[in-house]
């Protein structure tokens, strides 16, 4: 299921604007990369380049290479929408489908794929919901609307929704940040489980979080308001926050700055 | 601030000050209290000259108002019902309703989520402008050029699709009730496509990404993302141009033959509305025929009125919806 990611001299635009550039890094599979970095610094944006939903933003290019083990996500026959099956997305606020029951938004990235029968989704939404720690709370209501659970709830359907199409690679943009801290916790209880199985990249704000879930860690920087977002170091999570290379990195982990 | 207003010789200015606040507060509450019970009045007159002209009338009438098939009211025994002239109201707007409704909503998702920036908003300018044509200017275009282009489609669709008793009948015309419900939904397009790009505009953001991050194509994020969301401003976009087609005269008074019959035979030459019968009728009636003429606008008064709070309905309930998803 997990694959590899390389990125290689990626350069991210918003117009003619330059977001981030020039960044190479590698992604290990069944393992927890953290992006962090002050606000404006671009992870947000290099996440969204790693499923091609960069440029979903009408006016956002991206240059450079991203290769999924030996796929290259940026070729030219490559379509956008067979990436981003491949690759899944859990965004920053919870965002379940308000006219969709709990059962149909679990369900609704396996009706784009295909048709199943009833018994093969009643399978898979038992399984990803099992798998997003959510069953026990909602197998009694699988037909309310999604939008009738809390906020980590929510999230957590998300995750289902995410994983029910089998991705090889989870991406999660600041998942935790609209949430309280029980839900943070049960969130990153969920995501060291599924590390085993998945490839997961997490965009944090919150450095103990960081530290917490992440094998491995990035920090990204950026030079000045209105300057490119640069990747400035890449390392064992534990080395990152006990004796990081560069100096701006411990500025950022000790609080000096960001 | 208490101790001043305790000492008054504490500042004239201070007094003063408060002093103009009510000043121009006192006017202000009146001139829109004022404005809201003009309002009320000037509907309440409408509804009463209405009543009034109308009771005459309706006593004089020798015939069944609601079933009688003929208007008659300036003869010697005045006789006459709303009945077709209701159905024509009813069926042509509803026609122009099916006809608009798809084509509107398929402009608005090209201009909302499909055309780029600098063509889409040329091309919402272009449909607002369609809605600003006059609606005499409608008439005659849809009388002399609509019309004879309306006869060579409207034959086929008689000798092949004659089985479908809408396209059945013997005679095919070109001022058919289809023409009137064609122009009919030329001039509703615009309001519905209007009201449905800014509902699909409001579609938000991160559902429409949930669906793209699911791996799906445009049209697939616009069926899970923004037409659930944009329904129900749809449906009330829709209701809307529904009233206007209802209420819409000298277009379709130039295109209906005019007919006192109820048939549902769109391509023969039937056909007639509430609306194009005063347009028609009110030079030439007598006392009892204008009143006859008022108590049709009654009814169709009361009909936009139903669609129109119906329309109001749904908006509110879509307001609830919205509230529920924030």
């Amino acid at each position: 299921m997990a694959k590899q990611i390389e990125v290689a001299e990626l350069d991210a635009y918003y117009g003619s604007h330059k977001a981030i550039e020039g960044i190479t890094m590698t992604v290990e599979p069944r393992s927890v990369t953290a992006f962090i970095g002050p606000s404006g610094c671009g992870k947000s944006t290099f996440l969204r380049t790693l499923n091609r939903m960069h440029e979903v933003i009408p006016g956002a290019t991206v240059q450079g290479k991203v290769r999924l083990e030996d796929q290259d996500l940026y070729g030219p026959d490559v379509d956008p929408v067979s990436v981003r099956r491949t690759i899944g997305m859990v965004f920053q606020r919870p965002n379940p489908f308000p006219t969709m029951s709990i059962f149909d938004n679990v369900a609704a990235g396996l009706r784009l794929n295909g048709r199943f029968s009833k018994s093969e989704l009643n399978g898979v939404v038992e399984e990803s919901l099992k798998g997003a720690n959510l069953w026990n709370e909602v197998k009694d209501r699988l037909h309310k609307p999604g939008s009738g659970l809390s906020g980590g709830q929510q999230q957590r359907l998300c995750i289902a929704r995410a994983i029910a199409v089998r991705p090889q690679v989870l991406l999660m943009d600041e998942p935790c940040s609209a949430l309280d801290p029980i839900s943070t916790l049960a969130i990153e209880d969920l995501i060291s489980k599924l590390k085993t199985e998945y490839t997961i990249v997490i965009v944090t704000h919150n450095m103990q979080q960081a530290a917490r879930v992440s094998d491995r860690t990035a920090f990204f920087n950026l030079a000045a308001q209105g300057q490119p977002g640069k990747l400035i170091e890449m390392a064992e999570t534990s080395k990152i926050f006990t004796n990081p290379t560069e100096k701006a990195t411990e500025d950022y982990i000790t609080g000096r700055f960001g | 601030m208490a101790q001043d207003l305790k000492k008054p010789e504490g500042g004239p200015a201070m007094r003063r000050s408060a002093f103009r606040r009510s000043r121009g507060d006192t006017p202000f509450r009146f001139v829109s209290t004022g404005a809201g019970i003009v309002l009320l009045a000037i509907m309440a007159a409408i509804a009463v000259f209405l009543i009034a002209k109308a009771v005459p009338a309706l006593q004089a009438n020798k015939a069944n108002f609601l079933t009688y098939f003929d208007w008659t009211p300036n003869a010697t025994v005045p006789m006459f019902g709303i009945a077709v002239l209701a159905f024509g109201t009813v069926v042509s707007s509803f026609i122009a309703l099916v006809i608009a409704t798809p084509i509107a909503i398929g402009v608005a998702l090209f201009i909302s989520h499909y055309a780029p920036r600098r063509l889409a908003s040329t091309l919402g300018y272009v449909v607002d402008l369609l809605a600003a044509v006059p609606s005499v200017v409608y008439g005659l275009w849809g009388f002399t050029f609509l019309v004879p282009l309306m006869v060579p489609p409207s034959k086929f669709l008689n000798t092949y699709f004659g089985w479908i008793p809408l396209f059945g009948g013997d005679s095919v015309v070109g001022r058919s009730m289809l023409t009137a419900s064609l122009v009919l939904a030329i001039m509703i397009l615009p309001i519905i496509a209007a009201i449905s790009r800014e509902v699909f505009l409001q579609a938000p953001k991160t559902l429409e990404e949930a669906a793209y991050a699911l791996g799906a194509t445009r049209w697939e994020m616009i069926r899970m993302a923004v037409l659930p969301f944009g329904r129900p401003g749809v449906i009330s976009a829709a209701m809307l141009g529904l009233g206007r087609a209802m209420g819409e005269t000298i277009a379709v008074a130039l295109i209906f033959p005019i007919t006192f019959n109820i048939s549902f035979q769109i391509l023969s030459p039937n056909g007639n509305s509430i609306a194009a019968n005063i347009a028609n009728g009110f030079g030439e009636a007598n006392a009892i025929g204008r009143g006859a003429l008022i108590a049709s606008g009654l009814v169709l008064f009361l009909i936009t009125l139903l669609v129109n709070s119906m329309a109001r309905l749904i908006i509110a309930r879509r307001k609830e919806y919205a509230r529920a998803a924030a």
